[in-house]
């Protein structure tokens, strides 16, 4: 069976700096799979470039049989990639009801408007706040929950957790573990491992651009030392 | 004779109708630059020349092909608004990742190229172009006398300009413009075709420009010159309203031309700076405009 995301040998660039030295990363159907690795090493390079946001880049992308190295951007979403950034990309200028239904529909399959507002009901309640009148819980929240609407098939996910209480962490462990129940692949970038390891299947390692380690939730314990190391931890 | 502010009321009205009349037109394409530099961040310079070739495009349609004004009023928005969605596609969407001076160079080369095509053509007196029928004349009211067609002028740039501000504030496609605004890779990355949406919104802005080309048509005469007389004036206004500020450029507009013409009532010397006058002020004052956001 061919994984539904196969990434290989991708390289990119930022302008004249090159950040990905051969990324390999192979995701199959229905699994969470979370990049490890300390900051500036390039995960959020990788996604991006999965994306297609990074434009300057090599390799080879593939997508549920499709080549996404010479898709225009706009053509990715429609694929079935969605894409929650670090920073949210909450829209200032739109309320939390336009913000959450910005992103078309791309595929059937995706969460009712009813479905979402049970999964996170403080977006019901805000839906007429501007966007960034939001907590950063909820911009989080929001976030996700938009990319849950249009019916993608896979979600990459960028440092969900990053700056939030403890409460709202569990929550959204709680959401992504609905997700998978769901069937939805995902593609977690996280520094918190020990939030990451109750929703993830598989680990890879990142260190300055390339994977260094790929193993199985099962082996985390075994790979204490290595993760201390590597991650500075 | 009755008087206001030591002034008879009939000059008093007159001047602020005139006022009111030239805000229409500032409003107008100050609102396309609005919309343009909004979500585009060029500062669309051709847009004097845009609003030159909406009253062309009506004058030379009623000459050769017998196009009536309520015709024009539609024709020459889509005709000015193709030719700009196809000046974006094949040149000005190759300059967005320069520097905002190369925008601004372009669009001006583009003025003064178009300018000098019709002056070649028509050369630079002007064409009268009148009103239509039902348009023409004036309802006599106790205190003036009001023209049909400068009323018809006020209400039409009202209702359009507060439908492009309900087209961006109130709808699902107006969402997607603000938000392509702010972030507009992270918009494409939804799966929308931003550049397509930058294209429609040049040819909105463009089509605005035409609109308002052919509603001044009958009041000034058509005249290749007619746009970069207006279009410096326009730019105060965006400046005061507040760059990329819809709302701002709507009603600055209006305020602006207002007290222009009130100026005439009261200082007439000074009608022809006040605007630059107040840009100035409020420079001083408010450097991101009325209505723009600090930062």
């Amino acid at each position: 069976m061919t994984a539904l995301l196969d990434v290989r040998d991708l390289n990119a660039w930022y302008g004249e700096s090159h950040v990905l030295h051969g990324v390999n990363l192979q995701v199959d159907e229905g699994e969470t799979v979370c990049i490890l690795g300390r900051n500036g090493m390039g995960k959020t390079t990788t996604l991006r470039s999965i994306m297609g946001l990074v434009r300057k880049r090599s390799g080879a992308i593939g997508f549920a049989g499709r080549d996404l190295m010479t898709m225009p951007l706009h053509h990715v979403a429609r694929a079935g990639l969605g894409f929650v950034p670090e920073e949210r990309g909450i829209f200032a200028t739109l309320s939390v009801d336009e913000n959450l239904m910005l992103p078309p529909v791309v595929a059937p399959g995706g969460m009712t408007l009813d479905e979402i507002h049970a999964l996170f009901p403080n977006l019901k309640e805000r839906r007429n706040s501007p966007g960034t009148k939001l907590s950063g819980g909820e911009q989080q929240m929001l976030a996700m929950a938009r990319i849950l609407r249009t019916g993608a098939r896979c979600l990459l996910l960028d440092e969900p957790t990053e700056g939030l209480a403890p409460v709202i962490i569990e929550a959204i462990g709680n959401v992504l573990r609905e997700l998978k129940k769901r069937g939805m692949t995902v593609v977690l970038v996280e520094q918190n491992f020990r939030f990451a390891s109750r929703v993830a299947d598989r680990f890879y390692v990142m260190d300055h651009g390339v994977m260094t380690h790929e193993f199985p939730v099962g082996e985390l314990d075994a790979r204490m030392d290595m993760l201390h190391e590597t991650l500075g931890v | 004779m009755t008087m206001i502010f030591g002034i008879p009321i009939q000059a008093f009205l007159g001047q602020l109708l005139v006022g009111l009349i030239n805000g229409s037109f500032y409003a107008l394409l100050s609102l396309g630059l609005a919309v343009i530099f909004g979500l585009l961040r060029v500062i669309n310079f051709a847009h004097g020349a845009q609003y030159m070739l909406g009253a062309f495009v009506a004058f030379l349609g009623l000459k050769h092909l017998g196009i009536p004004y309520w015709a024009a009023l539609v024709v020459a928005p889509l005709v000015v608004g193709a030719f700009g969605a196809l000046i974006e596609r094949t040149m000005l969407s190759r300059l967005y990742n320069l520097d905002p001076l190369y925008g601004l160079l372009f669009t001006f080369g583009l003025a003064l190229t178009l300018e000098g095509t019709m002056r070649w053509y028509y050369g630079a007196s002007g064409q009268p172009y009148s009103a239509p029928a039902a348009l023409t004349g004036a309802i006599k009211l106790p205190f003036m006398v009001l023209p049909i067609y400068r009323a018809w002028v006020i209400v039409a740039s009202l209702v359009v300009c507060l439908a492009v501000w309900a087209l961006i504030e109130k709808t699902r496609l107006g969402a997607t413009l603000r938000a392509a605004t702010e972030n507009p890779s992270l918009v494409q990355s939804f799966g929308i075709n931003v550049p397509m949406l930058l294209t429609l919104t040049y040819a909105l802005g463009a089509g605005l420009a035409a609109l308002a080309g052919v509603l001044a048509a009958p009041i000034y005469q058509v005249s290749p010159l007619m746009g970069s007389n207006i279009i410096i004036v326009v730019f105060a206004v965006v400046v005061v309203g507040g760059m990329g500020s819809i709302l701002g450029a709507i009603v600055t507009g209006y305020l602006l031309g207002v007290a222009e013409g009130l100026t005439k009532v009261f200082y007439p010397e000074a009608s022809n700076i006040v605007i630059f006058v107040i840009m100035a002020i409020v420079l001083i004052l408010r450097p991101a405009g009325l209505f723009g956001k600090e930062g």
